[in-house]
């Protein structure tokens, strides 16, 4: 494994890892580091001719939800042609998912792979206009080294696109895409009802390609180094590498690139494996220690317990920690930032995080966990956005998870003997509108 | 060619009269929002279906083709 905090020899072949970031470790690249170890953008003169490497390489949306990036790509552009309007590009760096860092710590350390990644995006689809949006809470670190990244791209003239800067605010939904297009229009980060699709009609109403900043970058290396370089790691079905945030025991969030196919074992450690570990983040899968190590990271292996790869996020709870205690805590936050749109999330995510408070404590009513999986399934599916899914997902999976420490609940006891919380949670709640803005 | 039932989840205030004129493809659930089937309508119901989409007071039920 590659750890961002560790050094590491400075030999670039197909295999070796990181790719994305420095290799030097938490050393961020500026313009000259940048160009002397990848070169300079190769632009190919013309719309769409990066789809095809694209494809091949079997790129995939490395913000949680693995589309094929060719297949958005492709419906921009043939948008844009079928209405003879000029599409908008905008790179995804709102990270929202509270326990991940990848995106801010690739933002942070190799701001031009994104960058290129976004000048390269554009010209495949024949956008003229692009935008990278990030958490207005990292204006000082991550937005300060974005501004000074693209004053030198400005300075030695290396992009044809314009690129703005735009911040998100500090809700979990923000940057989803149909609240992140309704945000930069002017309105509040909350999502929208699909139909139509951003790639028809997004920004302003023009055909409008959301990708993930970490997409991005692998997408500028596949541009300089094709498609059958990408494959080199990964699994056949899911190539290539890609960041992931593991916490352990402390808590401490670790980034690290790493191989699609990865065995689990080696990401979560030695002490790894007794306990749980919280697959995709908030909107993600518990799974015990004990199955999960016998998996490795990609989507079909981790398909056996119910999860997915999704953004890289990999947790494993202390052992004196209460899961259920852990769980009714993240739900009552994710009700929270239900935008409060639709009437099952409305209604459904309070009534869950209720029950699970219940539930974490001494001896809740056995009704308690038949709603709670009543209103999971209520909900599922019902909402515009996919919160109340993601939300069901992570419930359902910890009443499987943790139904040991459920009969102990049941019968008055928990066997945890650290209360403090461990899984972490932004300050605030949204109270007004202006929240969202 | 079939058409399928669709809720814009956001326009949706669960006033119900959707499952009222159509109760074979729209039950309501403990919150007064209607759960809707998405197989395609079958043509015996077509009519109602048009009935229940105007009679959507925030116009939020929509037939798409499919």
């Amino acid at each position: 494994m590659t750890m961002a905090t560790k050094g590491m020899p400075a030999e670039d072949t197909a295999t070796d890892l990181p790719r994305l970031l420095p290799v030097n470790g938490q050393q961020p690249q500026d313009w000259h580091a940048h160009t002397a170890r990848h070169g300079r953008i190769p632009y190919r003169e013309a719309p769409g001719r990066l789809i095809a490497d694209i494809q091949q390489a079997g790129l995939t949306g490395r913000g949680g939800a693995a589309f094929p990036v060719h297949r958005k790509l492709g419906a921009v552009l043939e948008a844009a042609d079928a209405r003879r309007r000029n599409p908008v590009v905008i790179a995804n760096g709102a990270e929202s998912e509270p326990a991940s860092d990848k995106d801010a710590t690739l933002l942070w350390l190799a701001p031009h792979l994104v960058l290129d990644g976004l000048q390269l995006a554009a010209e495949a689809v024949n956008a003229e206009e692009a935008i990278l949006y990030t958490h207005a809470d990292r204006r000082d670190d991550v937005g300060k080294r974005l501004q000074q990244a693209i004053a030198e791209r400005r300075a030695v003239g290396s992009d044809r696109v314009p690129v703005e800067l735009a911040e998100a605010p500090p809700r979990f939904l923000s940057g989803q895409e149909t609240a992140l297009i309704n945000h930069l229009g002017g309105g509040p980060a909350i999502p929208t009802f699909v139909p139509p699709r951003v790639t028809e009609r997004g920004l302003a109403g023009a055909p409008t390609l959301v990708q993930n900043v970490e997409t991005l970058a692998h997408l500028a290396l596949i541009a300089r180094r094709g498609p059958r370089w990408f494959r080199q790691v990964g699994t056949a079905a899911e190539p290539g590498s890609m960041l992931c945030t593991i916490r352990r025991s402390d808590g401490m969030p670790r980034i690290a690139e790493v191989p699609l196919g990865m065995p689990l074992r080696d990401l979560l450690g030695p002490a790894g494996s007794d306990g749980a570990v919280l697959i995709g983040g908030y909107h993600g899968t518990w799974a015990p220690a004990a199955e999960a190590v016998k998996l490795t990271l990609d989507s079909h292996a981790l398909g056996a317990v119910g999860a997915r790869v999704g953004a890289g996020i990999l947790i494993t709870l202390p052992p004196d920690r209460c899961g259920l205690a852990e769980t009714a805590r993240i739900v009552r936050y994710l009700a929270l930032e239900s935008a409060g749109q639709c009437g099952p999330c409305l209604n459904g995510l309070p009534r869950i995080a209720a029950a699970l408070a219940e539930l974490a404590g001494a001896r809740p009513r056995r009704q308690a966990r038949a709603d709670i999986e009543r209103w999971a399934g209520l909900v599922t599916g019902r909402g515009a956005c996919h919160h109340p899914d993601g939300t069901a997902r992570f419930v359902r999976s910890a009443l499987i998870t943790f139904a040991a420490e459920l009969d102990r609940h049941e019968r008055g006891r928990c066997s945890a003997t650290n209360t403090r919380p461990f899984l972490p949670i932004p300050r605030g709640s949204a109270r007004t509108e202006e929240d969202w803005l | 060619m079939s058409e399928k039932l669709l809720v814009n989840p956001i326009e949706c205030e669960g006033h119900g009269a959707c499952a009222e004129l159509l109760p074979e493809l729209i039950a309501l659930d403990e919150w007064g929002y209607p759960i809707v089937d998405g197989r395609p309508v079958p043509p015996a119901l077509e009519r109602d279906a048009r009935a229940a989409v105007s009679a959507c007071p925030t116009l939020a039920l929509r037939l798409l083709r499919s």
